[in-house]
């Protein structure tokens, strides 16, 4: 049975009629629709099991300790995490960049510079040039070349004794881009740079194995993958989180405080200052169960062979363009229509019931690369079928006429 | 699916707005111009006026948006065009969606007013 099949009855959603038509969700890279089971994992911690963790001594606030944990290790099985100590839940991947950024970002010195790349999303630049900022740091970024692959030549170049982080996108979530990980870990090391990895567009998409990919730090959100808002995970190699000083304090990450003092929790609460995002982390456990039951690879199969389809059927279109390489890609296909704004083409398309993405995608200096305002992203789940895209694909051929 | 009935997306005012703009170019001895940008989109409006006497003696714009945004854009041009000074800095949304004819949703009304921001730049 195909994955769609197999799965679309498991999304209440997907039953919702829009606009005279039903529902066809081409918008998962933005945020993932959830299935019913992650919903009501969610509902039963709240109805049976809520409490605060970690410091209640009663029963509702060990079950809530217990489930809250519990995510945290299948997170690490997820990403086959050496220790449970590396996985440091977050509000998302902003939120986890921000944590690195901010703790890195306290030992930058003037003239230091962190290397990123033209593809990335705002949220993986902009606290990099907060934290270079504060410092007398430098934000340097990796060019890109042919249809929108990184310049590893132009990584080697910017790469130096000043390289102290290099961060980068594992998926591009405009052009589908997948990153060389492990090689550009490799590259970055040789100067003794740490390394960040957004792995928010490939998570929902692909097995992640993260001592193949041997990276830092990778960060990803619970929403992009069938989880609740609200929460993220930052992993962290272990002697890489222990020698780093956290830059938010807070309740829960603390020893022993003394009112102009404090000592650290152990790891990896060291990092999760505050009441964590528990019913968030119930729900995270439930998609990752979710997910593995499909099995990873199936999904990658599944929603690459959508995303083929859709850069191929629409590159078909007169006057559409397809933007990101044709086939090595992740779940996401950026277009543009010749004489339409992104945001036209994606209020018809809403017309008809398709919902897809428009606009800078926060990645705007790709967007100036690509040489365009914005585009029009259509996006790829475990739910979507070969007939979504050829309605896609159909929709978009009528788009000049739709439009008048 | 229906895609070959259903009506048009727009109302007519905006589909010829947009299409034909009136007001959109360069303007040649333009006294105030300012450009912003809608940070949800990176749409991009320039307003080029050309004051007089503290009027608005002529009025363009140029730049890179949607539909709603280019037609309320050569709306504003269109309407400041005469007025005074502060008649013109007066402008509301409402003016616009008077003309423009359309029931604008609230994910769009940042189309709809990134001109009035230019424009208040523009006189400020």
């Amino acid at each position: 049975m195909r994955l769609d099949e197999q799965t679309r009855d498991d999304f209440p959603i997907l039953s919702r009629i829009v606009n005279g038509h039903p529902l066809v969700y081409l918008d998962s890279a933005a945020s993932s629709q959830k299935p019913r089971s992650v919903v009501e994992a969610m509902a039963r911690y709240y109805e049976r099991s809520h409490a605060n963790v970690h410091r209640s001594i009663h029963t509702l606030g060990e079950e809530a300790t217990e489930l809250y944990e519990a995510a945290r290790d299948r997170v690490q099985r997820f990403v086959n995490a050496a220790a449970r100590e590396e996985i440091v839940f977050t509000r998302g991947t902003t939120d986890g960049i921000g944590i690195v950024a901010e703790a890195v970002g306290r030992t930058l010195r003037p003239g230091d510079e962190i290397v990123v790349t033209e593809l990335e999303h705002h949220s993986n630049l902009v606290p990099w040039q907060v934290a270079a900022r504060d410092r007398g740091a430098l934000v340097r970024a990796v060019p890109l070349v042919g249809d929108g692959v990184l310049d590893l030549d132009a990584l080697d170049r910017l790469l130096g004794p000043r390289t102290r982080l290099v961060a980068f996108a594992h998926v591009s979530n405009v052009l589908g881009t997948i990153s060389p990980v492990a090689d550009i870990v490799a590259r970055a090391r040789r100067v003794g740079a740490l390394t960040l990895v957004d792995g928010a567009q490939a998570v929902p998409h692909m097995p992640i194995d993260i001592p193949a990919l041997g990276c830092d730090f990778y960060v990803f959100s619970g929403h992009k993958m069938l989880g609740p808002t609200g929460i993220g995970v930052l992993y962290g190699r272990r002697p890489v989180l222990e020698a780093l000083e956290p830059a938010r304090g807070g309740s829960e990450m603390i020893k022993e405080v003394w009112v102009d003092r404090a000592t650290w929790n152990d790891l990896p609460w060291r990092f999760e200052p505050g009441t964590p995002p528990i019913a968030e982390a119930v729900g995270l456990d439930s998609a990752i169960e979710y997910l593995d039951k499909l099995g990873l690879e199936r999904v990658r199969e599944h929603t690459h062979a959508l995303a083929v389809q859709a850069a191929t059927q629409l590159a078909a279109i007169p006057r559409v363009r397809v933007f990101g390489p044709r086939h090595e890609r992740g779940a996401v296909v950026a277009f543009s229509v010749d004489g339409l704004h992104p945001h036209d083409v994606a209020a018809a398309l809403d017309a008809d019931g398709i919902a897809v993405r428009a606009g800078h995608h926060c990645a705007q200096p790709l967007m100036r690369w690509c040489g365009v305002v914005g585009t029009s992203r259509a996006s790829f789940s475990v739910f979507n079928s070969p007939e979504d895209v050829a309605l896609l694909a159909r929709a978009v051929a009528d788009l000049h006429r739709a439009l008048g | 699916m229906s895609v070959s009935t259903r009506p048009a997306l727009y109302g007519e005012v905006i589909r010829e707005r947009w299409r034909r703009p009136r007001f959109r170019g360069d303007l040649a001895g333009a006294t105030a111009t300012a450009e912003d940008v809608n940070p949800l989109c990176g749409d991009r409006v320039r307003m080029l006026l050309r004051l007089e006497d503290g009027r608005v003696d002529a009025a363009r714009f140029t730049g890179d948006s949607c539909a709603i945004c280019t037609a309320s854009a050569d709306v504003v041009a269109e309407l400041v065009e005469g007025r005074a000074r502060g008649d013109a800095a007066a402008l509301q949304a409402s003016d616009v969606l008077v003309v423009l004819q359309a029931d604008i949703r609230p994910t769009r009304m940042r189309c709809v007013t990134l001109p009035l921001t230019v424009l208040a730049k523009a006189l400020a």
